[in-house]
């Protein structure tokens, strides 16, 4: 939660605005694409983190998200594809004072980088990992992604429809052991800034869904979700301690029947709203926010937006620096001349 | 009365049994022992995949051959004095190691049929005339052994296990070598389990005072100490080497090791060595695959730290991907390859040196990166600190070659002093310069390096990454002219590297008939066979090279001052189509892919032919 003091902008420091963490080169994604807005919304909260601007760092894999580094003005490393997790996991370890975000897209963090994903959220650095879905590969044109839709739609790459099942990108960082599991929408500025604060203030891995529009490849995917007409009616906002409410009117709300979740109707003299999930994003067992990520799965059901998860576990850096600080304790810091003489030794004179 | 001591100049030993036996445990104790009474060792564990295959079976046989000397030494030996075979499985795999007339030594007790027909005897080799040509001890080792430790209170198969003992104490009394180290070895090595210290020192008595008291043995035999440079010495592991290498290229640069590793034979000792050095700051991280494990490394690097991975060929596949955004990035890595027989899968046990090309070229695009190899288990301190050093100056990608022979071989090692290592400056950027904006590409004129500018630097904010970037600023380029400039930029500086390495040594005569010219963990048998040629008086020059990338400056002069050149490699030619390309020279190629180290008469063989034909005999 708490951030080292050694990170922290110093008292009486000029205060940073939004323009300090752009970069002279010129956005290059397509017009209307989602991206935009997700780079905005993070200049935007970052000079209200408190870190200095030489502390930040920004690394990505390979895909239309992974450009990102280059518009912030921040230090930044685009790397290989899939393998931002691995590279982020090392600059972190090798300085904890850091801030440190991963930026991904379905295709490098859920196919190519699959493995390093999990093993990245169950190590529980502390690092922010956006994950910027839009359920298809832009960058080379139009593939079916490993969050696409099962059935009909055309990609470039089955013209019949895909046959995988989609990963669930919040089910699998549960399952992975995620500390911080959270989902937005590239355009609700208003929700996406407070998770990306919330994604910066959590001590560990922090991992954010944020279904984003690809406007040339798979348009309007996300449409229900993310159009005012009809967000509403398609979401469920997560907030702590809350009933599961939505609605134009707030008059519906999500119960659990048995292990399923379900939609029911306020205004029917049946349902109150007693009969409804109260969120608690802390409980450390996973069995409700399970539950809610299965939602986005259902058809029919509204897609739960907000923080799912999250809970306070040791952090890797920080494991491994107690680590080192044991060891020092017991053994004394390390006499490279009496290592080399470690052993039994003999002199020749 | 004390039975006659014969004095040698060498002894080669070859302890061989089951996976279980302790052959390796027996063979390291002969080992320590004998280098701490002054002699010149060299050893060569050789053991199977399986942790244990089939008891009694061929497949599971494992071996510890150790050569032992008066002389400076550099292999472990060809053919052995004495062979320990603790079965038939045993004794039908290394048989053909023992030389005419050598010493065996078998454990009569596991001869039963069924052990015989494990190991496809038909008849019994004891019996029959198979052993002829040998001096053969008919040794009932695990009867004596359990008549030794009667007393104690184990069971009969813990028994069993101290055998292995029983076998060192009667080698340790063959060659007039104290029996304290081991002891010592034994208390330290059971103080949690102390019921077990007895019992094994028991036996390690039992089977030096089995020598002393039977007819069978009539003589022993001294070698005595070899004469070595004044110095402090120990004995040493070629991955324990790269170990102490690493340390002390973290500790003299001031930058902390992380080493990202993935489990893998032959390489595993160096991650178990390192994650034994918390104290030293040493971070290691055992990651969920190969590329994770040069992943961290990179990030490391970005970070200011030294990033270091290790594997082997298998592994360095996986990994060519990420090596190459080191090197366009230019970040300062360090890679371990400790080679072993391929392809593939290959056999994960044995020894080759078959991954040079590939190291040289298994990445896409043009991608130069500095090679370097050990030649010998305690070369692989000083030649892994200096990939670091490579590394660090010149903000690369350093490919650090050792193989699975010198990697798990040992040998006594002169420990360095501290102040006689080269130095390693991090030169961190700190501040943009002249132009106040900061230019990631600048380059250092004379070694081409860029600068090294970590986060958490203010003012120095800037974004790398596997894109071409534009000369000096780094920003991403599409430019053709700028591509093509910055690959001869690449390829430049890591060309230069050859101003920054001493002269290459030549051994023997220095011009003449053949040159051998050999890298890595072939060393020993070249060397022998060099010192053997002089002696001779023949003309004949041994060079071998540290460096494969780039070549030293003045290997172009060395090779035009012999007839012939001579590459043995334990691969199908690789070197030899490297220098056949770069010098255009007709240099002849010595082969070897069995997963076995040369043996010097091959070597031997292969020459006298050259010779012939240069009309020398």
């Amino acid at each position: 939660m708490k951030r080292k003091r050694a990170s922290r902008i110093p008292v009486g420091a000029p205060t940073l605005t939004r323009d300090d963490f752009k970069s002279d080169q010129d956005v290059r994604w397509c017009p209307k694409c989602g991206d935009y807005s997700i780079l905005a919304q993070t200049q935007r909260i970052l000079p209200e983190l408190g870190i200095p601007r030489e502390n930040v760092v920004f690394i990505s894999g390979i895909g239309c998200s992974s450009r990102f580094p280059y518009y912030m003005n921040t230090y930044g490393f685009h790397t290989i594809h899939g393998r931002a997790p691995t590279i982020a996991s090392g600059v972190k370890m090798a300085n904890p004072d850091l801030s440190v975000w991963v930026i991904t897209g379905d295709g490098d963090a859920l196919s190519i980088g699959g493995n390093h994903f999990i093993h990245l959220m169950r190590r529980n650095f502390d690092i922010n990992v956006l994950l910027f879905n839009n359920r298809v590969y832009g960058l080379t044109k139009g593939q079916y992604s490993p969050t696409s839709e099962r059935g009909q739609k055309m990609y470039q790459s089955t013209a019949l429809g895909s046959l995988d099942t989609p990963f669930n990108p919040i089910s699998l960082a549960l399952a992975s052991g995620a500390t911080f599991v959270a989902r937005s929408v590239d355009i609700h500025s208003d929700h996406l800034r407070p998770m990306l604060k919330a994604a910066f203030e959590h001590k560990g891995t922090s991992f954010i869904e944020i279904y984003q529009n690809c406007h040339i490849f798979n348009d309007d995917t996300f449409e229900l979700y993310r159009e005012k007409e009809h967000k509403t009616d398609h979401t469920v906002l997560l907030e702590h301690g809350e009933p599961l409410v939505f609605g134009a009117e707030h008059d519906k709300g999500i119960r659990l029947n048995g292990f399923q979740p379900e939609v029911v109707d306020l205004t029917d003299s049946e349902h109150t709203i007693d009969d409804l999930i109260i969120h608690d994003q802390h409980a450390e067992d996973t069995t409700l926010a399970n539950f809610l990520a299965g939602m986005s799965d259902t058809p029919d059901m509204p897609h739960p937006m907000g923080i799912f998860r999250s809970v306070q576990h040791p952090c890797y850096e920080n494991l491994m620096t107690n680590q080192i600080r044991t060891a020092t304790e017991r053994m004394g810091e390390g006499d490279l001349n009496a290592l080399l003489h470690d052993g039994e030794t003999w002199t020749v004179s | 009365m004390r039975k006659p001591v014969e004095q040698i100049e060498e002894a080669t030993i070859l302890f061989a049994g089951d996976s279980g036996d302790g052959s390796q445990t027996i063979g390291t104790q002969m080992t320590e022992t004998t280098a701490l009474i002054g002699n010149d060792v060299a050893t060569l564990p050789d053991y199977p995949a399986e942790i244990r295959a089939p008891a009694g079976s061929t497949a599971g046989i494992s071996g510890f051959q150790l050569h032992f000397s008066s002389e400076q030494i550099h292999t472990p030996g060809d053919l052995c004095d004495v062979l320990v075979a603790m079965n038939p499985a045993a004794l039908k795999v290394q048989l053909n190691k023992l030389k005419p007339n050598g010493i065996l030594i078998v454990n009569v007790d596991n001869f039963a049929r069924r052990n015989l027909r494990l190991a496809g005897y038909e008849s019994n080799p004891l019996e029959d005339d198979t052993l002829t040509k040998y001096q053969v001890f008919k040794i009932e080792l695990t009867q004596l052994t359990r008549k030794a430790l009667e007393t104690t209170d184990l069971t009969t198969s813990e028994i069993d296990r101290c055998k292995n003992f029983f076998a060192l104490g009667m080698i340790l009394w063959l060659y007039n070598r104290p029996m304290e180290y081991t002891m010592k070895w034994i208390k330290a090595k059971y103080a949690k389990r102390p019921q077990y210290i007895e019992p094994n020192i028991l036996a390690l008595r039992a089977g030096n005072a089995y020598c002393d008291m039977t007819e069978q043995f009539a003589v022993s035999y001294d070698v005595k100490p070899a004469t070595f440079e004044p110095g402090t010495y120990r004995n040493i592991e070629g991955n324990m080497a790269t170990v102490l290498g690493l340390v002390a290229a973290s500790h003299q640069s001031g930058l902390p090791l992380v080493y990202g590793s993935y489990p893998i034979t032959p390489a595993s000792d160096i991650l178990h060595g390192l994650a034994q050095y918390r104290n030293f700051g040493v971070v290691t991280m055992q990651m969920e695959d190969e590329i994770a494990a040069v992943g961290v490394a990179i990030g490391a690097a970005f970070s200011g730290a030294l990033g270091v991975t290790g594997s082997s060929g298998p592994g360095l596949a996986l990994k060519s991907e990420a090596i190459n955004l080191a090197m366009i990035a230019e970040l300062p890595i360090v890679v371990c390859n400790i080679q072993r027989a391929g392809p593939s899968t290959g056999m994960p046990t044995k020894t080759e040196q078959s991954d040079l090309l590939q190291m040289f070229y298994g990445r896409n695009g043009e991608s130069p990166v500095p090679i370097i190899a050990s030649s010998r288990p305690y070369d692989c301190f000083e030649t892994v600190y200096e990939a670091c050093r490579i590394a660090v100056k010149y903000r690369t990608p350093v490919i650090f070659l050792s193989d699975l022979y010198i990697g798990m071989g040992a040998e006594p090692w002169k420990i360095p002093e501290l102040s006689k290592l080269p130095e390693i400056k991090p030169n961190f950027t700190t501040s943009a310069g002249p132009s106040d904006e900061f230019e990631p590409y600048l380059r250092d004129p004379e070694t081409l390096a860029r600068p090294w500018a970590k986060p958490g630097t203010p003012g120095l904010e800037h974004r790398i990454g596997g894109l071409e970037k534009s000369d000096v600023t780094g920003h991403v380029s599409y430019d053709p002219d700028n591509h093509e400039k910055m690959v001869e930029i690449r390829a430049e500086k890591v060309a230069r590297i050859a101003n920054d390495i001493p002269p290459t040594e030549v051994f023997g005569a220095q011009e003449g008939d053949i040159l051998l010219l050999g890298w890595g963990g072939t060393f020993g048998a070249l060397r022998t066979t060099t010192e053997n040629y002089v002696a001779e008086g023949l003309p004949i020059g041994h060079v071998h090279l540290r460096h494969l990338n780039p070549f030293p400056n003045d290997l172009a002069d060395i090779l035009k001052r012999f007839k012939k050149i001579l590459i043995p490699e334990l691969n199908s030619g690789q070197l030899l189509q490297l220098i056949r390309a770069t010098y255009l020279i007709d240099a002849i190629g010595l082969n070897k892919v069995q997963g076995q180290p040369f043996h010097v008469f091959e070597l031997h063989a292969k020459i006298d032919e050259i010779l012939k034909e240069i009309k020398h005999f």
